[in-house]
């Protein structure tokens, strides 16, 4: 701020106890943020072994250069001396730090719009945790009940949103999908084929490989795989393209001018990757079974044809339409929890990332257990 | 209007005021803490309602409720006969139709471009073709000073340009109530004298009642009718009226600093 004669010393302080029951800082030298602050304990400690002290005034006559630093450190004694109810003289500093002082005390502290973090005890910590997790399913299904009034409103065509937002969406979800997928479902074909081939070795039964990658990729993992995928790819977008709205009131300007976020800004969105699921599900099992061929054709010496044969004869009907049902099922799942936690999102930046990372969890587990749910259910079903 | 025979002017040049939104009783709050009570005011149909007071008061929140994006606390808001508290939602929503809203940063949205921006609401809600909704939205940005960006990207334009296009957006649809949000904020001076026109010209030629939150002296003072004072620290409105006339009759010295930027002379001569 000002270099007055400019002393090179460090910064210190010293009090000296006058007859009149006042107690003088002395403030010398450079005073520097760059250098750190000196402690204000020493002004408490010197008021407490020292009784009848009524008066704090301050001597800067040997001080140097100073900033910001000495503004906190004079704003700390001033804080100390109210506390203990003793009066500080402020005629000694500089006349610009009195300035400094004046603006920082011209709005008063706002008690009550300090944020109060208290720490709860753990049984309370527990407990909320517990609440807000049932919570989180009730918004879940909440949103899900949303979702279905305007896909009714989209059935009865009184949906308004735009059309090409759902085109974009599909393309997005779709086809923008397809290279991730490929990869992933091909080396999940390997693995399966892999982890069966050394079993089905021992008893000269490799050929069942291929019953085992067409039955486990067209029954769960092809549909797990591909969910798996777009909750990371596509649900954590939606969260994000969803929160950001959400803290640049975009949402709230679609809500004043009377268009439903629901209609405009979820339902394409859900339904781009409802419809686009089953289809990349169906991609997903094929190109898991080329993985399990490769490791056939490769490995095991088993002819392509031959292959082919066993896998067409393993695939059932029922297990594969289950499969795209399942993959249809996740879909919804994974752009519900996406638009959700979008939509939760708080006002920041940072709010931002928390909502795209628990659109991912909500999204994956969710799945999860809805894998979980269908395994029962396909086998009471005798499916 | 110099036709004659308008409705306008067919009415006596001292027009009966007219209540247009009655708030009763309001009280705002985020969780426990209180930040608005016993808010009272009518603002009349066609006229510039001011909403003043310090930063951080509630101003914008106060608006969020107004337009039902906030549920109050307590209290009655009504526009007209229609109560909107205690509306239903899609009621809400008919009535929404009618009000244009810009916020205080703009929410243009942002994958969409300026004419897009300002065409939206003509597409869902009128009958013109897409041509027709070009034209209009051309006409809007032109209004605002953008003419020849309406193919620009939000994110491809400053600020104060962003404040303008969601002014535009705002009165896409010739909205019977119009709620600005710190329309002149971030604007330089000519600018905000040309918006100030605007504001004026839309109360004249549509006869639209606007709700305006401003710290802007000149613009208070030039488009103010009848305005409400928040204060922060009582958490309530203490003044209201006129800005021109409070500034020469209000005692309160809370209300006076603010009308003269906190300048003490300038507070002795008004008291003088
Ligand atoms: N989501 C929230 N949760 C809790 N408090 C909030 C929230 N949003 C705003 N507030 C508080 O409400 C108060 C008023 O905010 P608001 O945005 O309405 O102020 P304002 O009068 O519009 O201010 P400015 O003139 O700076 O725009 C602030 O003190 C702020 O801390
Ligand atoms: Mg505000």
């Amino acid at each position: 701020m000002r270099a007055e004669h400019a002393s090179a010393e460090p910064a210190a302080v010293a009090f000296e106890r006058t007859d009149d029951a006042a107690l003088i800082v002395r403030l010398s030298g450079q005073w520097r943020m760059r250098h750190g602050l000196p402690s204000g304990d020493l002004l408490t400690r010197e008021l407490m072994r020292s009784t009848g002290i009524r008066r704090v005034a301050f001597d800067t006559s040997q001080l140097g250069a100073w900033d910001s630093a000495l503004v906190v450190f004079v704003t700390r004694i001033i804080e100390i001396c109210r506390t203990r109810k003793v009066n500080e003289d402020r005629a000694g500093l500089p006349a610009g730090l009195q300035r400094m002082l004046e603006l920082a005390e011209a709005v008063p502290d706002k008690k009550e719009a300090r944020v109060s973090a208290i720490r709860a005890s753990i049984a309370e910590r527990v407990g909320r945790a517990s609440l807000e997790y049932f919570g989180g399913v009730t918004d879940f299904i909440d949103f899900l009940g949303a979702f279905a009034i305007a896909l009714g409103r989209l059935v009865t065509g009184r949906a308004r949103f735009r059309r090409i937002d759902l085109v974009i969406e599909i393309q997005d979800c779709g086809a923008r999908a397809f290279g991730i997928v490929t990869l992933i479902s091909f080396l999940v074909g390997v693995i399966l084929a892999f982890m069966g081939a050394v079993q089905l070795q021992q008893f000269g039964a490799s050929i069942y490989v291929a019953d085992l990658v067409a039955i486990g990729m067209v029954r769960d993992m092809g549909a797990m795989m591909t969910a798996i995928i777009m909750a990371g790819r596509t649900g954590a977008a939606f969260a994000a393209q969803l929160g950001t709205m959400k803290v640049t009131q975009e949402i709230d300007a679609l809500t004043t001018m009377g268009l439903d976020p629901m209609q405009f800004l979820v339902l394409p969105r859900v339904l781009a990757l409802i419809l686009m699921m089953p289809l990349l599900c169906v991609y997903s099992d094929l190109m898991g079974i080329m993985g399990g061929a490769a490791v056939g054709a490769g490995m095991l010496n088993i002819s392509l044809t031959s292959y082919m044969r066993e896998t067409t004869a393993a695939i059932q009907l029922g297990g594969a339409f289950g499969g795209i049902f399942k993959a249809t099922v996740y879909g919804a799942i994974i752009g519900i929890a996406g638009c959700l936690r979008g939509f939760q999102c708080g006002s920041s930046s940072s709010a931002v990332g928390e909502a795209t990372t628990s659109a991912v969890v909500t999204g994956i587990v969710y799945v999860v257990v809805a894998c979980g749910i269908f395994a029962v259910l396909f086998h009471i079903l005798g499916l | 209007m110099s036709e004659p025979d308008t409705v306008d002017s067919a009415q006596p040049p001292a027009r009966r005021p007219q209540p247009h939104i009655i708030v009763r009783d309001l009280t705002i709050a985020y969780g426990d803490f209180v930040l608005m009570r016993g808010l009272n005011f009518v603002v009349n149909r066609g006229e510039v309602f001011i909403v003043m007071g310090g930063s951080g008061c509630g101003k914008s929140t106060l608006l969020r409720v107004l337009l039902g994006l906030k549920e109050p606390a307590t209290g009655e808001i009504f526009y007209g006969d229609f109560n909107f508290i205690r509306a239903d939602s899609e009621a809400r929503e008919r009535q929404l139709r009618r009000f244009g809203v810009l916020y205080q940063g703009g929410a243009l949205w942002s994958s969409m471009t300026l004419a897009e921006n300002v065409g939206l609401p003509l597409g869902e809600f009128t009958d013109l073709s897409s041509a027709e909704i070009r034209e209009v939205a051309s006409l809007k940005l032109s209004l605002v000073g953008l003419k020849g960006f309406e193919d620009y990207y939000p994110s491809q334009i400053s600020g104060g340009m962003q404040k303008r296009a969601g002014l535009a957006r705002a009165i896409a649809l010739d909205p019977e109530v119009l709620f600005l949000d710190e329309p002149s904020a971030g604007l330089d001076p000519i600018t905000s004298r040309l918006l100030d026109e605007l504001i004026l010209e839309i109360r004249d030629t549509l006869g639209a009642t606007i709700v305006v939150v401003t710290h802007e002296l000149a613009s208070i003072f030039a488009i103010g009718d009848n305005s409400v004072f928040l204060d922060a620290d009582s958490h309530t409105m203490i003044a209201g009226g006129n800005p021109r006339a409070m500034l020469e009759k209000t005692a309160d010295p809370r209300v006076r600093r603010f009308l003269t930027r906190g300048d003490q002379s300038e507070q002795d001569r008004a008291s003088r």
